[in-house]
């Protein structure tokens, strides 16, 4: 069975802890998404994985067999590089036979399976060129080619599409997802751009300082980050975030007060108690403007208008807080104007003082 | 980048490059037209431009007589021609050998401290190899390696080394190393990598290497005095012994020794050219 399995795996670099006690599962025929900024250890998580780097601590494994000490050489694993990796001096062809070098076939069956590849990458122009003479979407087909061509344990994607423009990486996009569709086989991507992790990923890994912090489906991440970082990270625009002190928790709805004002919502949270502070995460699509103030709303200023075609962005200064709104296009309003902001009740987020998720009662 | 036309700089450039190039290979013009000259016509001031070409100056380096009027001997120049040849590939040779691998280590698997080793290295050649001219002769002595081609090779690789490895280093450094993760994911191991995936992107670095070397091999005159014996003599110390005579200094056939102590590395520089223009300027220009 084609899997990936860490437990409690962490890597130091003298005192940096790059990846600290990572646990992660991935199924056959399951795509998951490493997800998160720049430096937050997902390469070097890959990188264990593909045994390009030791682990410091923990247990990796392959196919349900432990790998720690293996050899890159020696885990069967194919992956596609940040920049290709091809290799310069070999041409297409040859750079998609070269993994099949160990599997002493013959000179015919490795032919066959190089054209078959290059048809369903359509590379069958390119076969007899080096990499230097590829377009930048021909090297990004080519290095997939090279990875699917074996039959290998696992795939490791590493920043895959961050070197096309967004028009071919919309489309290698769909490509990939369908060629690994069809592949059955445990996948980790490692991107630091959501948009790819949301369309491609069966699960989500969303990481930070070497920490994972949600795992999940898209959906899910989506609707119910686990921690501030999450709601931050995961959504464009970014979720407002607004910190707040609970007044009253009553039966039937909550009542905070945030930048001096007070607003009542109609939800509960069987966590939380009067006093407490916390963070309200309410998205830029989850909130309306209305006319007439009432103990739902709060109140503020327009501060800036960016419309973005289908609709527009409104930034309202509600306090010192900047709160990002998506309204209809069809929605004027004018800078400078005093507005209020309802929240829709059932989409706000709701986190502790830790920054933990404060679920609903079930 | 967008390649320019050739002939694109127009006439008034091209002329000039031409002066320039003119002056700087004009002694070597010069030493290859006293070649062709007899005795009297390579001492004739106002030096000739015309004159009557002759092949009496390289038949003489490989056979003539030492006093007027005896019966022309061989001058073994055959023999000298053929050491040079031999100790400067060989040095050469090994330096790449042994310096390509200890540069792919250095650059690959760098060691606690791996820019002092690096340093340490380079020292050797900071200093003037006449400073260690005494004890390298001593050692030579003692060791019995006097006189030999074992000797003389070891030394010429030993002054090869440090920048053979410094600029094949410098190489390897510019590889990007995902390619030789991608090719060990491949299921290659170390040696693959290194010959299969490595070696052919420094080919250019190599030859200018080796050029390199062998330039700077190919002219040693100082070591090769002390160190080389009748048998194992260079062309260089080989040359300054012909100076002197009855007659003086013979130009012409100095310059003829000349003429064809060029030959071997203009053949190798010409075969390696295309190659030699990627190395110089490996890592100038940003791909």
């Amino acid at each position: 069975m084609s899997t990936i399995r860490l437990r409690n795996v962490t890597k130091r670099f003298g005192s940096l802890v790059a990846v600290n006690r990572a646990n992660l599962d991935v199924e056959a025929g399951e795509v998951l998404c490493l997800l998160g900024p720049s430096g937050c250890g997902k390469t070097t998580t890959l990188r264990m994985i593909a045994g390009l780097e030791d682990a410091t601590e923990g247990d990796i494994l392959v196919a349900e067999r432990r790998v720690n000490h293996l050899r890159p050489s020696q885990r069967d694993i194919a992956m596609v590089f940040q920049f290709y990796a091809l290799y310069p001096v070999l041409t297409v062809a040859e750079n998609l036979a070269y993994p099949l070098h160990y599997e002493r076939i013959s000179k015919a069956k490795i032919e066959e399976r190089v054209n078959r590849v290059a048809s369903l990458l359509h590379l069958e122009s390119v076969l007899q060129r080096t990499p230097g003479q590829l377009a930048e979407g021909e090297k990004q087909r080519a290095a997939v080619g090279r990875a699917i061509i074996r039959d290998p344990n696992c795939f490791l994607f590493d920043e895959p599409l961050s070197r096309l423009d967004i028009e071919q990486r919309q489309v290698m996009r769909g490509q990939i997802k369908e060629l690994l569709a069809g592949l059955s086989k445990a996948t980790v991507i490692v991107t630091h751009d959501q948009l790819e992790a949301l369309t491609m990923a069966d699960r989500i890994a969303v990481m930070r300082d070497g920490i994972i912090e949600q795992v999940d489906t898209p959906h899910r991440i989506f609707t119910e980050p686990a921690n501030l970082f999450v709601a931050g990270f995961i959504g464009t625009p970014r979720m407002n975030l607004i910190e707040a002190t609970l007044t009253e928790a009553g039966e039937s709805h909550l009542r905070f007060e945030l930048g001096g004002q007070q607003v009542r919502l109609p939800v509960t949270r069987p966590g939380l108690g009067a006093g407490s502070r916390i963070t309200l995460g309410v998205r830029p699509r989850a909130c309306e403007f209305v006319s007439e103030p009432d103990d739902g709303a709060i109140s503020g200023q327009v501060d800036l208008v960016e419309p973005m075609g289908a609709e527009t962005l409104v930034h309202l200064l509600h306090g010192d807080q900047d709160l990002r709104v998506v309204v209809d296009r069809t929605t004027r309003l004018t800078v400078g104007e005093q507005a209020n902001l309802r929240f829709e009740p059932g989409s706000v987020h709701l986190f502790d003082e830790a920054g933990r998720r404060v679920e609903p009662a079930p | 980048m967008k390649r320019r036309r050739l002939g694109h700089a127009g006439w008034g450039w091209t002329a000039f490059a031409g002066l320039v190039s003119f002056i700087y290979f004009f002694p070597v013009l010069w030493i290859v037209l006293t070649a062709f000259k007899a005795h009297t016509d390579a001492l004739a001031i106002p030096p000739k431009w015309i004159f009557t070409p002759t092949l009496e100056n390289f038949v003489s380096v490989f056979a003539r007589a030492y006093i007027k009027g005896q019966t022309a001997v061989d001058t073994n120049f055959d023999v000298y021609f053929f050491n040079s040849i031999f100790i400067a590939g060989s040095s050469v040779l090994i330096a790449l050998v042994i310096g390509t691998l200890a540069a792919y280590g250095f650059s690959r698997y760098p060691l606690r401290g791996n820019s002092t080793y690096l340093f340490i290295i380079l020292t050797t050649r900071m200093l003037p190899p006449i400073v260690v001219i005494i004890p390298i002769f001593l050692m030579f002595r003692v060791s019995g390696l006097s006189g030999t081609y074992l000797g003389v090779i070891l030394l010429y690789t030993a002054f090869n080394l440090p920048f053979t490895i410094w600029m094949m280093k410098s190489f390897f450094d510019e590889l990007s190393p995902e390619v030789e993760d991608a090719a060990r994911l491949d299921g290659s191991n170390g040696y693959r990598v290194f010959f299969r995936i490595c070696m052919p992107q420094v080919k250019a670095g190599l030859a200018a290497t080796a050029v390199f070397g062998l330039i700077l091999t190919w002219n040693e005159f100082l070591f090769a005095l002390l160190l080389t014996g009748v048998e194992t003599r260079t062309v260089p110390v080989a040359m300054a012994q012909t100076i002197g005579g009855d007659i003086g200094v013979r130009w012409g056939l100095l310059a003829a020794i000349e003429t064809l102590f060029l030959i071997p590395v203009v053949v190798v520089v010409y075969v390696l050219q295309n190659h030699l223009l990627r190395g110089v300027t490996f890592g100038t220009i940003r791909r």
